[in-house]
């Protein structure tokens, strides 16, 4: 007993004395992400990315002299270790603010949790409903599917095809693509004239595609991230399917282009606007961010930078900001962060505000097709 | 419901299904030899994928020397498994062995992650991928070598098992070992050779099959399982009721999944594994044992 | 009978003077996991360590309850002191008509059986997307309420959880000694000879087939009202090996057992949280290496291995 109360004492001391001397402790800022488990696609550049751009803070001296830390855990994509990780970082760690989850389900568990002990949550996750209705303490910085949906409707719009087939995966990303696919094609006046699925883990795909070559259809939209798509585009090319392959931003990085090889050509997809950073014309206000996130990422993991991690890269800059105008405690720096004004990440242009804590217009997405193994932006 | 749909439907589901049948006479011929269903069998057909592609890149061999290599490095693993983890085993219940059997396959999944990574990744298709017509219908040159292989495959595990004495003494293990033993048959001998022979049978099965479906750490867990639902439609043989128990499994699912429901194309196959160990536990084509009930 | 209550005093003591050590701290919240974990791994153990049943279909249970109390408390409105026993009943009725089945098999093909059925169920869990949110999940099931209190903190879920579980463990350690528990040990030897004693196997195993299912399903419920979330992925493959894995490292056929089980695989994470990715490894030697070399789990395994080493400084002693 005697030992505890000596070891409480002394704790007790070393933080007063840390307290008062060192005035310039460091912002701890918690992150939970999938880093391993079936989301670990997007947690792992999410950790890197996070851990980068803090790394490059501290480097460059802190924020307003104060260093940040980052406090990152893996939740393995289940919501049940989410909700306990936030819980630590909020009790035990004491952050002032918490990045990610990487998935929509993990985020829709720990938003309870922030709501309740008042810590702001930054959701790397794309689910419309996590801030729709909006949450005092959840911001975003993934783009919206509908958003990336709407972008690939207009382009069918435009082009004047009126008739879709969609085949989305059985998992989260899918489901919320498969449901703002169905809710949005009226809009576009486009018909889903079939809508199949399929496993996360399936290896043939030709029996949902036959089917979907019965249909007639003028375009055929997947949903859902690798390796799926890639065997929808090696399978398609199977068939000999002549018909318009659209893909999601799912798969937005060269793995795909590398798996599905010479079937990728020709497939269009919405995405961020960092795979096609060296393309953008040098008045997008974006491509600072971009260039800066492309180039630091080579040169910490010697691999490409994808969307993924540059949503976690815009929660942590969001955060710096924040910090930046004189907030360092929970409450500050949700309200520093509500007043977000045109910044430019590599989501998108962010602008929060008390009705809208997505922050993000249709501006986020660009459409690329696959031409001669690159990403090239469709004019 | 047009002709060349159908077509289409069952040439997808053979090709997968002759996977799935691979797959399943791995998991019978341990069954028969020792009576332990191996949970880690899928793991063998991982490991033969992505030893190919270390073999392929980072060995830069040519396929077809990765092909052997890549099998030896699977077996060589399999009997390591056999040595030490089943082998030592003090109270070999059915219970202990299917949980020691689905730790090995956590471990070997596990070490893999390390090894390789999380990504997914794609082998080369052994002769180019130009789709083949049949009919309304087309395949690609990989499915024609999945067949092949498949059949080549049984042929010789039908010499193996009926004209070696090895095979016949194997044989001899699956319908009673104590007998066997009692002839002079060295049982501990044949339970390591049964798990030669379907890590290896595995590791091919991962080979043909990644060009087509890409590899991963954990590609083995949904194909072992599809495996083992073959055998036991099969009713647990090493022979050709397995492979039809996996072509009829996997035109089944396609079947399912073009005109029925794709979401629910993975129940489907569950569903008449339960089916058919409720009214047949036997197999299809078996005679009844009254082991199994 | 007397050292038994003794024991369990001890323990009831144990568990619910732990808040006084940890409230306020993150700690708590693992705690009331491991609540639902022992009552998850006393259902299985149940029917594992005592009946000698296999399953690896028990996650798909522990799922089931928490959608049903899920669907019940949210798109119906109604209290979850109704939806729990609800769910509870239904869970167990379905137990009980696959249970006919599905219990005639034996060994490998009960566990394959049984995974099956999870798989089936958990694809059900994500396609059912009207009724469950699908992959998405179900959020804003309501927290549990009794005379005015509503259980929304750590500290108050822990009380609740673990005074379930308390109950659920005092229930399954009288069901062990009584004339049930012994019919159950006798199948587990050899159905055979039960039946010639007069043991009718087959019903017995269905009924507790389905009373462990009616198990999970409470701690399924129970787990929905904590958490306030479900989504399919919690209910997978994976976590039903995971309660395996609690029950053989635990030890079969002790309820205490199950308990140490479920207390370690949900504490270990968080000793192992530096380990990063190789917590996977880690999990995989350690279920290999219990089964063959502490067979009995931790329970009988570590008083047979300082017996061991006694014997072992006696006899070198004597050297």
């Amino acid at each position: 007993m005697n030992f505890k109360i000596i070891s409480v004492a002394s704790l007790l001391v070393t933080m007063l004395f840390a307290a008062t001397v060192f005035a310039a402790a460091p912002i701890r800022i918690g992150a939970l992400f999938a880093v391993t488990g079936p989301a670990a696609f997007l947690g792992e550049p999410e950790r890197n990315s996070a851990k980068m751009v803090i790394d490059e803070i501290n480097k460059a001296g802190g924020v307003k002299g104060r260093k940040l830390e980052l406090i990152a855990y893996d939740t393995t994509g289940d919501a049940t270790k989410a909700v306990q990780l936030a819980t630590k970082l909020i009790k035990d760690d004491k952050v002032v603010a918490i990045i990610g989850p990487s998935t929509t389900g993990e985020t829709m568990a720990v938003i309870p949790v922030a709501e309740k002990e008042q810590v702001p949550l930054i959701s790397c996750s794309a689910g419309s409903k996590i801030t729709d209705p909006v949450k005092k303490w959840v911001f975003k910085t993934a783009q919206n599917d509908a958003l990336a949906v709407g972008k690939i409707y207009e382009y069918l719009q435009k082009t004047k095809q009126t008739t879709v087939s969609i085949l989305t995966v059985s998992d989260g990303f899918g489901a919320s693509g498969r449901e703002q696919l169905k809710i949005q094609a009226a809009k576009y006046g486009i018909t889903v004239v079939s809508d199949d699925t399929y496993g996360p883990k399936d290896t043939d795909m030709t029996a949902q595609l036959t089917k979907i070559r019965g249909t007639h259809s003028q375009a055929i939209i997947c949903w859902g991230t690798n390796p799926g798509p890639a065997v929808i585009a090696k399978n398609a090319r199977q068939l000999g399917i002549k018909t318009p392959l659209f893909m999601s931003h799912g798969v937005s990085s060269k793995k795909f282009i590398e798996l599905a090889g010479e079937a990728a050509e020709g497939i269009k997809l919405p995405s961020g606007k960092v795979v096609v950073a060296d393309q953008l014309a040098s008045t997008d206000k974006q491509k600072k961010s971009l260039m800066a996130f492309v180039k630091d990422y080579q040169i910490h993991y010697k691999a490409e930078g994808d969307h993924f991690g540059g949503h976690a890269w815009d929660a942590v800059m969001l955060i710096k900001n924040a910090v930046e105008s004189g907030a360092d405690a929970a409450t500050a720096i949700r309200d520093q962060l509500e007043k977000t004004k045109s910044f430019a990440g590599i989501g998108g242009s962010f602008n929060y505000s008390p009705q809208d804590h997505a922050g993000l217009g249709k501006d986020a997405f660009v459409l690329v097709e696959v031409k001669n193994k690159d990403w090239a932006i469709v004019k | 419901m047009q002709f060349d749909q159908i077509l289409q439907y069952t040439l997808s589901g053979l090709s997968t299904g002759a996977i799935y049948a691979l797959i399943g006479i791995g998991f019978s011929i341990i069954y028969n030899a020792t009576g332990i269903i191996n949970f880690a069998q899928g793991e063998f057909v991982m490991l033969g994928g992505l030893l190919t592609l270390s073999c392929l890149e980072l060995l830069q061999l040519p396929l077809w020397a990765a092909i052997p290599c890549s099998v030896a490095v699977a077996t060589v693993v399999g009997v390591l498994f056999e040595r030490l983890a089943i082998r030592p085993l003090r109270q070999p219940t059915p219970i202990n062995l299917v949980i020691i059997t689905i730790g090995g396959s956590i471990l070997i999944r596990g070490l893999a992650m390390l090894v390789w990574g999380k990504d997914t990744h794609a082998i080369p298709p052994f002769s180019g991928d130009d789709p083949i017509a049949i009919g309304g219908a087309t395949i690609l040159p990989q499915h024609l070598w999945i067949l092949a292989i498949t059949l080549i495959i049984i042929v010789v595990n039908k010499i193996y098992f009926y004209h070696t004495i090895s095979g016949k003494a194997m044989r001899a293990c699956s319908y009673n070992r104590r007998a066997a033993g009692l002839v002079g048959i060295d049982v501990k001998r044949m339970v390591l050779f049964s798990f030669i022979i379907s890590s290896a049978m595995g590791a091919i099965a991962g080979i043909i099959v990644a060009p087509l479906t890409m590899t991963a750490y954990d590609v083995g867990v949904m194909l072992g399982l599809k495996g083992f639902c073959a055998a036991i439609i099969g009713g647990m043989s090493s022979g050709i009721s397995t492979v039809v128990g996996g072509l009829i499994l996997g035109v089944l699912e396609s079947l399912g999944a073009g005109l029925i429901s794709s979401g629910y194309k993975d129940a489907i196959a569950f569903i008449i594994l339960l089916l058919l160990l409720f009214i047949r536990p036997q197999g299809l084509f078996g005679k009844a044992d009254s082991e199994r009930v | 009978m007397k050292r038994d209550l003794l024991l369990f005093a001890c323990f009831l003591l144990f568990i619910m003077s732990a808040p006084q050590f940890f409230a306020g701290g993150y700690l708590m919240n693992v705690l009331v996991f491991v609540g639902i974990n022992t009552m998850l791994a006393i259902a299985l153990n149940l029917l594992l360590g005592y009946a000698g049943q296999i399953s690896l279909g028990h996650a798909g249970f522990f799922g089931m309850g928490a959608y049903l109390s899920g669907i019940m408390t949210t798109t119906y409105s109604l209290n979850p002191w109704i939806a729990m026993p609800v769910a509870a009943v239904v869970v167990g009725c379905l137990a009980g008509l696959i249970g006919l089945p599905i219990l005639k098999l034996k060994g490998h093909y009960l566990a394959m059986a049984t995974l099956g059925l999870g798989i089936i169920l958990f694809i059900v869990f994500n396609e059912t997307v009207d009724l469950t949110g699908g992959p998405s999940g179900l959020s804003g099931i309501p927290n549990i309420e009794f005379a005015g209190i509503v259980f929304d903190s750590d500290v108050k879920n822990y009380y609740l959880i673990w005074g379930v579980t308390l109950v659920v463990m005092l229930f399954s350690l009288n069901l062990a000694s009584s004339r049930i528990g012994r019919a159950l040990r006798a199948v587990h030897d050899s159905e055979v000879a039960a039946q010639v004693l007069g043991v009718n196997a087959r019903i017995l195993k269905v009924q507790i087939f389905a009373l462990s299912a009616v198990i999970s399903s409470l701690a399924g419920s129970l787990y929905a009202h904590t958490m306030t979330f479900i989504s399919p992925a919690s209910f997978g493959f994976n976590f039903s090996i995971e309660l395996l894995t609690m029950v053989v490292i635990g030890g079969l056929g002790s309820i205490y057992g199950s308990f140490l089980g479920a207390a370690l695989l949900t504490l270990l994470p968080e000793f192992l949280r530096g380990a990063n990715d190789y917590d996977i490894i880690i999990y995989g030697a350690l279920l290999m290496v219990m089964v063959m070399y502490m067979p009995g789990g931790l329970v009988r395994g570590f008083p047979d291995l300082f017996r061991k080493i006694f014997k072992k400084k006696a006899e070198s002693g004597h050297a």
